[in-house]
């Protein structure tokens, strides 16, 4: 019983933050409002016994709202950032795309009968230990290619970022 | 002794007594509030004292007596300076983004009240006692970049402007030496919950084992939370006060207290993590020894404050990224190192 009344709280306030991203005209206010939907569903995962995916939600989704609204400040070439999304009008096209997913995601669900996990006892700890053993042990190639992935566009930021040197 | 350690235990116990069933939702309930009062408590008294104490030792360090009118030996000025501030006028500028800036102080505010809660103060005193009580609370102290950029942007300022971006470079990169640095010891004690960390130290501080993260740490520690030497977020020499410029009133004074309670959480979490907690000689009971261990830590960051100067800003990213990042990575190299020599030697001995 309380579980669901904090689902629905929370689940509304990711909703309706999700409508202020893509409504608001201001592009800071839309920033904002993503990190009150990334706080929203991280609270989700928390109902969901997924407590180390909310905090990493948290951590690393955070920060990129951060860095967001910073590049909002600094690439917005209107004169007033309070006009700086007006390109928000194009609804039938977004509801186009929105319906698409929706039908997607609907019939996934409902036509694989088996497309979730039997309710197990919730041992009550380690789901750290559980992605740890998963990401270190049995998906240990796909998690070091994402690693070496990231490391490469590191490299490559730095060398746009720094210019090389032509030589003779 | 022994009574006078478990004595809030004793209490706790005593009032989930006055319900039918000790351990009913009622029960559970009124103890998490009163957790949270005693949380909310605590950020207002560190804060009264805290701001003396800064003041006074800012007047040792430099040898001038510091506040001395007011009470005894000046005891009661940041008393008069909170009435004070109840009394100011509440001004919000008039290109001000109205909702933003009314609504960062209070996030500023609710942060450290949201770390502080999972610390644990004396053996089973633990408001929130959670399993992944580092992650939390890394989650959680990350959100307050937001809030200082919340409150530069909301402000419509250029000084508040500077200051959140600032705050957003600097708090973002030092996060990172942050984060590695705890990793030695979560790799040692295998755990992320904050009262087994406290208790695998019962024979030895983790300060020991792990000298260079606790330095780590504490640097990327007084970083986070914007003190000088790094408090280029608010210089005020160069733009005003950063994101507090524009605020007056309680407004201002809900970000000195979110300020000091941030202190008193890392501070505390210093203790936790490396300084054994609650932990120590049986002659003290265990909450005096964790109180004593984060005053020590808040005294050292405060001697830090008085005698160093700011730091370039360059300066300041050049030690995040190539001092602090790969010190943090060979840490965790190291410890790994050790734990593997050492369970090898326990094997060839066992």
């Amino acid at each position: 019983m309380g579980t669901t009344i904090v689902f629905f709280i929370f689940a509304i306030m990711a909703v309706a933050a999700a409508w202020g991203v893509v409504t608001s005209k201001n592009i800071v206010h839309s920033a904002f409002f993503l990190a009150l939907t990334f706080a929203g569903v991280a609270v989700l995962y928390v109902l969901l016994n997924a407590d180390f995916l909310a905090a990493v939600q948290l951590l690393v989704y955070m920060g990129a709202v951060n860095i967001m609204v910073i590049f909002a400040v600094m690439l917005t070439l209107r004169g007033d950032v309070k006009e700086s999304s007006l390109e928000t009008k194009k609804w039938g096209l977004g509801a186009l795309g929105a319906a698409l997913v929706f039908i997607m995601i609907a019939l996934v669900i409902l036509t694989n009968a088996d497309w979730r996990i039997p309710a197990q006892a919730w041992s009550g700890q380690g789901s750290a230990l559980a992605i740890s053993e998963l990401m270190l042990k049995s998906y240990m190639v796909p998690f070091e290619a994402a690693a070496i992935l990231l490391t490469l566009a590191l490299v490559g930021a730095v060398i746009l970022a720094k210019g090389v040197k032509e030589s003779k | 002794m022994d009574a006078l350690n478990k004595l809030p235990l004793n209490i706790a116990a005593a009032i989930r007594g006055l319900f039918g069933d000790p351990h009913s939702i009622w029960a559970d309930l009124t103890m998490t509030v009163i957790g949270i009062i005693l949380v909310i408590v605590l950020i207002v008294l560190a804060a009264l004292i805290l701001i003396l104490l800064e003041r006074k030792v800012g007047g040792w360090a430099s040898q001038r007596p510091g506040p001395n009118r007011l009470g005894p030996r000046g005891w009661f000025q940041t008393i008069a300076d909170a009435l004070k501030l109840l009394g100011k006028e509440d001004v919000t500028p008039a290109e001000a983004d109205r909702f933003i800036f009314k609504i960062a102080p209070m996030i500023v505010f609710a942060l450290p009240m949201m770390t502080l809660a999972v610390i644990p103060y004396g053996m089973g005193m633990v408001p929130i006692d959670l399993d992944l009580g580092i992650i939390y609370y890394l989650a959680i102290s990350a959100i307050s970049t937001l809030a200082l950029l919340m409150a530069g942007w909301g402000s419509n300022s250029n000084y508040s402007m500077l200051g959140g971006m600032r705050a957003v470079a600097q708090m973002i990169s030092y996060e990172i030496p942050l984060i590695f640095s705890l990793l030695g010891v979560v790799m040692i004690t295998q755990t992320f919950s904050l009262s087994k960390i406290v208790e695998a130290q019962s024979t030895i501080p983790f300060i020991v084992i792990q000298p260079l993260a606790f330095v780590i740490y504490f640097i990327a520690g007084i970083a986070e939370v914007n003190r000088a030497p790094f408090d280029l977020v608010e210089a005020d020499q160069e733009i005003v006060a950063g994101p507090f410029t524009e605020y007056t009133g309680l407004r201002w004074g809900l970000f000195f207290l979110g300020e000091y309670g941030n202190m008193t959480a890392t501070a505390a979490l210093i203790t936790t993590m490396f300084l054994g907690g609650w932990q120590g000689p049986g002659f003290l009971p265990g909450i005096v020894w964790f109180f004593l261990k984060v005053g020590i830590i808040i005294f050292l960051m405060m001697w830090i404050r008085w005698t160093f100067p700011r730091m370039r800003v360059d300066h300041l990213m050049g030690l995040a990224w190539k001092v602090l990042l790969p010190l943090s990575l060979l840490n965790v190299l190291l410890t790994g190192l050790g734990i593997y020599i050492y369970q090898y030697v326990l094997r060839i001995g066992g």
